[in-house]
């Protein structure tokens, strides 16, 4: 299999300062105390996202909304990586470009104002 | 076929920006609770509920429904129920919970209104402008969307002259003290878990209940607001023997409960291990301190250990007999809870 490597990937998916899925060390941890028992959660999805393995990331998007974001791995985590933080920002990433959702908070509050103001 | 993420992602989006709410319901049904209580219009200071409580019925009317869509065909069609809830409020017509469940969960409140009257501690609530936080659109990643909610509950909050906010909940109360901070300019509301508030007030208990009882951590609660030690003084201050699970406090195990909605049958499975874990202890009932755990864990559990919200044990020990009366599960009431309002 042949991947593509995207270099604007993790930069679109950073919408915050907050994502840091770099100083993972992938050390396996999080992987082994996730109550999910997923292998892919959440150290190589964030090895994908850093190298801009975008198709790779895309394909696991049931996996990144499987995530309870209960935090058990990030308080295991040895590296402080924001791991409920970064898959949120996965999420947001696959609501923006494969939902369509999120992309316009003024449309929100548009129809907001219109159905209850 | 799974359920479709995106459609139902989508639906809980539209539900926030048309209706102001992921699942929107009545005011009336929504301020149910506070009926008879007397409890002053707004203040400094306000029990905040987000809804939190009082969706948890409706909530858990529609999993139920999903549960039996996923893996079928008819997960096919979800899109079709996304696109109608534009011109309807189908999330709200879908779910019938019972009655007794509705009142299980208004009694709650009930319960922590009372449990803080009788502390001493002075508040007010905003009955119809009590908005629900945006939990849910935080954790499925629409931040934008969520942005534009917290800044109509923000305004809320200031048009009312709130200073101080005691919240019911740990999603709630994770909203409103660590996420609004981080995405509206000049929010300055100081919050409370009322846990933490009773905590402080550490009022004398009534009686003393010298049972045992198995403790379930809430995640948020742990892990994302430190709120661990003050439940458990609680509960030990009024006689209970706690007897914790093998992973307990900061590390405490999901109930499964974030992804119900998107992944039942996952959802269940955590739960079913988390129940197992609770059982290991030896202990004959749990008590829990957030309204979807213990949705999730009742339904994992599936009546084999009786589980009530932490609201209930205290309300036991720290408020008066005829409170506890108002208080009881409906089982227990000697009248048909119907016609308590």
């Amino acid at each position: 299999m042949t991947s593509k490597v995207d270099l604007e990937f993790a930069r679109e998916v950073a919408t915050s300062e907050e994502f840091n899925a770099w100083a993972c060390m992938n050390c396996g941890i999080c992987t082994a105390v996730c109550p999910l028992g997923i292998d892919l959660m959440p150290r190589k999805l964030f090895r994908y996202t850093v190298l801009g393995l975008k198709d790779e990331v895309l394909d696991q998007q049931s996996a990144i909304f499987q995530c309870l974001l209960c935090k058990l791995c990030e308080e295991n985590c040895t590296a402080d990586v924001h791991i409920a933080e970064n898959v949120r920002f996965l999420r947001g990433y696959i609501d923006r470009e494969v939902f369509g959702l999120d992309a316009d908070p003024a449309e929100g509050k548009e129809q907001y104002a219109v159905a209850y103001r | 076929m799974p359920l479709p993420t995106g459609d139902i992602v989508g639906l809980m989006v539209d539900n926030l920006n048309k209706r102001g709410s992921v699942f929107p319901m009545s005011a009336r049904k929504s301020t149910r609770w506070a009926k008879g209580l007397d409890i002053p219009r707004g203040g400094e200071t306000v029990l905040y509920t987000g809804a939190m409580y009082q969706l948890l019925p409706y909530i858990i009317s529609m999993v139920r429904l999903l549960e039996r869509v996923e893996d079928t065909f008819l997960a096919r069609y979800v899109f079709l129920g996304r696109f109608a809830n534009r011109f309807v409020n189908l999330s709200g017509l879908a779910a019938h919970p019972s009655r007794a469940e509705v009142d299980k969960y208004d009694r709650m409140l009930q319960n922590v209104a009372g449990l803080l009257q009788q502390a001493g501690v002075q508040f007010g609530y905003l009955y119809e402008d009590d908005l629900y936080a945006g939990a849910l659109a935080y954790d499925v990643g629409v931040d934008a969307t969520l942005a534009a909610h917290a800044e109509r509950v923000h305004a809320t909050l200031r048009k009312h002259g709130v200073r101080k906010v005691i919240t019911l909940d740990p999603h709630t109360t994770n909203m409103l003290r660590s996420v609004y901070p981080a995405i509206l300019d000049g929010y300055d509301i100081e919050v409370q878990s009322y846990l933490e508030v009773l905590s402080e007030a550490d009022p004398a208990p009534m009686r003393c209940i010298a049972e045992d009882v198995v403790i379930h951590d809430s995640c948020v609660y742990a892990r994302s607001e430190g709120v661990i030690d003050e439940p458990r003084r609680l509960l030990e201050r009024a006689g209970y023997s706690l007897r914790e699970p093998r992973e307990s406090r900061n590390l405490t195990y999901c109930c499964g409960g974030p992804i119900e909605a998107l992944f039942p049958k996952k959802s269940h499975e955590i739960g079913a291990e988390r129940v197992a874990q609770l059982k290991e202890t030896g202990g004959k009932q749990v008590t829990t301190m957030c309204p979807i755990c213990l949705a999730s864990l009742a339904h994992a559990a599936d009546g084999s250990i009786p589980m009530e919200d932490i609201s209930v044990f205290l309300q036991r020990a720290y408020c008066p007999v005829m409170e506890q009366a108002k208080a009881r599960p409906p089982d227990l009431l000697v009248s048909s809870p119907s016609g308590r309002q």
